[in-house]
């Protein structure tokens, strides 16, 4: 019997198509050496399938590199270093994920990194669109509602946007909603299924517990409540973190997954569905979080959000708006960066001597 | 068939009621019934942190204790929204190390000072040997079932130290106390499969011995697949694997020590722990670890171990060794020697402790 079975691994294993590519992938991830970039390098260092692990960050990081050399995967371990080192960085990778930038501080809200972190979007974009536009490009750096905006009109001056190949996760939305529903109907979080939409802030976090499996049959007070967790869940951190910062080891749980789930959809994999905030037409927001089906080439299907009660489109309608002005936001401050770019960049050569 | 197998559980040993034989203290942690409960002492710090989200995502784990002197509420807020079914407890300070491990099953062990540029592990042996006492008299008191493995640096000397403190508790299993020096193995894999071009994943070589410079004992002429190269570069290579710790003390210029890569080798060393507890492999779970045995002439010695519910099954002892090897295990158990017999002076200053 126990032959059998290992003889049974063995076959599967050789014949699934995505594992046969799965081994010449790069990753990049941006602002390796921070409190996400760490854990979150860590949990992509295990995964076997990838050839090179490039690691970016403002700060030297020779240190982190060489720790995670040591990890028995295989594939090796680069370090970039300082923005004239970000081209290079992301230069042939198939996935670069963002985690550079602030964290949020108690009583900060998400707005206020918008001036620290919008930077870190439109360079990163700017890289990207110079070394590897085809890349899938996928943002973790808050404020996302605003960040992906950000960093699609960068792309877009720069003539290579594509709305599939650009995400912001919200894979931690999703994690936070299974965690909280599945102790709330004592089940294990892992068997939940939901469908997170919206944004990644605050009432932009649109949790579909009416479509909920296995369904949650609460209280209106209660799924109320458990709604307003979901969205404050982030919050709820950076307060117990008292100032020592946001969610990391749980972010960089759910950003792995979500770099996972790019890798295999890559590779071939069929049926790979996440969450996440993209270009999108489903609503009147140009940018949406929904559930997608991903591909060899990022995004394959833009799935039907599911029909919701009463309640949650009044909680879309009262979003929606939210997620409008958060985009021309984001596009505004891409356009500021933009303009100023042209006007540090030389306009004439300075004349042979 | 059936009927073989049936005769093959009569219990020769006490069972438990969920099946599990009884060791030598004749505790069922019976994780089965309660949850299986893994503390991690030193969550908030450099290796805890990862080790916990690590630990965090195994998903036959019911209770994840984390405690330290600090932060570990914020550390428990952030872990405890990861969706898997473990509940997560914080406990933070000196007076709380108790409750952390009460009725654990696993307790690791990261908590101490890392190194600094320039300092070899023993130069931690003041502060951590304090934290590690601290541990070995809580467990005594609130969890004297518990696999308790120690990270915390010098291992070849806090070992021994906490075994002292739990034999006069009277306490001590020499089957579940270890010194986890898995990052060893995984070091040896990588850079023996990165000289012979192949998956690191698929290179297996015995690392015995101890856990610091030269006492960490590569066995090279047991490297599966076998490995070809020159004499100096196989020196290369365990001087390497030797000196790789402070390989990374170096990287981080004062930042640290290993702490990713360690949080990784704990973490495999823990689920083959969780795998031996809850008896769900087919096949024998083994892992290396720095244990008290008497397969050398010194007390404590890191061989390869056979691992079931109630800690070390079998001790596999010692691997084949060519010339080379057997003089270089000559100068290791001098070199332990000195270092156990240290660990059993330095338990002395802790006497006081274990009547508090």
């Amino acid at each position: 019997m126990m032959l059998l079975g290992r003889l049974k691994s063995q076959l599967v294993a050789s014949t699934s198509p995505w594992r046969l590519l799965a081994r010449n992938y790069k990753v990049t991830v941006v602002g390796a050496g921070g409190g996400i970039g760490q854990p979150l390098s860590l949990l992509i260092r295990q995964n076997a399938g990838i050839r090179e692990l490039a690691l970016h960050d403002i700060n030297e990081m020779k240190g982190i590199a060489t720790d995670l050399s040591h990890i028995s995967k295989p594939g090796r371990v680069t370090t970039f270093v300082g923005e004239s080192q970000l081209e290079a960085a992301v230069s042939g990778a198939n996935v670069v994920v963002v985690a550079a930038g602030m964290p949020r501080l108690p009583g900060m809200e998400r707005d206020q990194l918008m001036a620290a972190n919008g930077g870190v979007a439109a360079k990163v974009a700017s890289a990207v669109s110079v070394a590897c536009p085809g890349t899938l490009l996928a943002f973790i750096t808050n404020p996302i509602n605003m960040i992906v905006p950000t960093a699609a009109e960068v792309l877009k001056a720069n003539g290579v946007f594509n709305p599939r190949r650009l995400f912001g996760i919200t894979t931690l939305d999703v994690v936070r909603a299974k965690k909280f529903i599945g102790t709330a109907m004592g089940k294990d979080p892992g068997n939940v299924d939901i469908t997170v939409i919206g944004g990644h802030a605050g009432i932009t976090i649109l949790p579909l517990l009416s479509t909920c499996k296995p369904p949650y049959l609460g209280e209106a007070k209660e799924i109320e409540k458990l709604i307003h967790r979901i969205q404050e869940a982030g919050t709820e951190v950076v307060k117990a973190k008292a100032g020592n910062g946001s969610a990391t080891l749980s972010m960089a749980y759910a950003g792995a997954q979500f770099v996972d789930s790019l890798l295999r959809a890559i590779g071939g994999q069929e049926g790979v569905v996440e969450c996440a905030f993209v270009a999108s037409e489903l609503t009147e927001a140009p940018f949406f979080a929904s559930s997608l089906e991903l591909g060899r080439y990022g995004i394959k299907r833009y799935l039907e959000i599911p029909q919701m009660n009463e309640l949650e489109m009044e909680a879309l309608a009262k979003l929606l708006p939210i997620l409008r002005k958060n985009a021309e936001e984001g596009i505004d401050f891409a356009r500021k960066y933009l303009k100023q770019l042209e006007k540090t960049v030389p306009t004439a050569l300075p004349e042979a001597q | 068939m059936i009927l073989l197998r049936a005769c093959a559980r009569l219990p020769k040993v006490p069972l438990c009621v969920c099946g599990r034989q009884l060791g030598v203290l004749d505790l069922c942690g019976c994780s089965c019934r309660r949850g299986l409960k893994v503390t991690v002492v030193g969550a908030a710090g450099g290796i805890g942190q990862p080790l916990s989200l690590l630990l965090k995502a195994n998903p036959d784990i019911d209770v994840l204790s984390v405690h330290d002197l600090r932060h570990t509420a914020g550390v428990a807020a952030d872990l405890s929204h990861i969706c898997t079914k473990s509940v997560v407890k914080a406990f933070e300070g000196p007076k709380k190390l108790k409750a952390a491990m009460k009725g654990a099953d696993i307790v690791v062990v990261p908590a101490g000072l890392p190194r600094k540029p320039g300092m070899a592990r023993s130069d931690l042996i003041g502060v951590n040997a304090s934290v590690a006492a601290d541990v070995a008299i809580a467990a005594s008191d609130v969890c004297p079932g518990a696999l308790l493995a120690y990270i915390t640096n010098p291992i070849n000397t806090i070992v021994p130290l906490a075994a002292a403190i739990l034999k006069r508790k009277g306490t001590f299993d020499p089957n579940r106390l270890f010194g986890v020096t898995t990052l060893d193995c995984v070091r040896a894999k990588t850079f023996l499969g990165d000289a012979m071009n192949v998956n690191p994943q698929s290179v297996e070589l015995p690392v015995i011995g101890g856990h610091t410079g030269t006492t960490i004992l590569p066995i090279i002429s047991q490297c599966k697949p076998e490995f070809k190269g020159e004499e100096m570069e196989r020196l290369a290579l365990v001087d390497r694997i030797q000196e790789a710790g402070t390989e990374v003390v170096k990287a981080k210029a004062g930042l640290g020590s290993a702490t990713l890569s360690m949080a990784y080798a704990a973490n495999q060393f823990v689920c083959s722990l969780i795998k031996a507890i809850l008896g769900k492999s087919e096949e024998d779970v083994v892992e290396y670890a720095y244990v008290e045995s008497d397969v050398t002439k010194v007390d404590f010695f890191a061989t390869r171990i056979k691992l079931g519910p109630q800690g070390v099954m079998d001790n596999c002892g010692l691997p084949e060794m060519d010339e080379y090897e057997a003089a270089a295990m000559k100068c290791c158990l001098v070199e332990l020697k000195k270092d156990i017999e240290l660990g059993y002076k330095l338990s002395d200053d802790f006497k006081n402790r274990e009547c508090e």
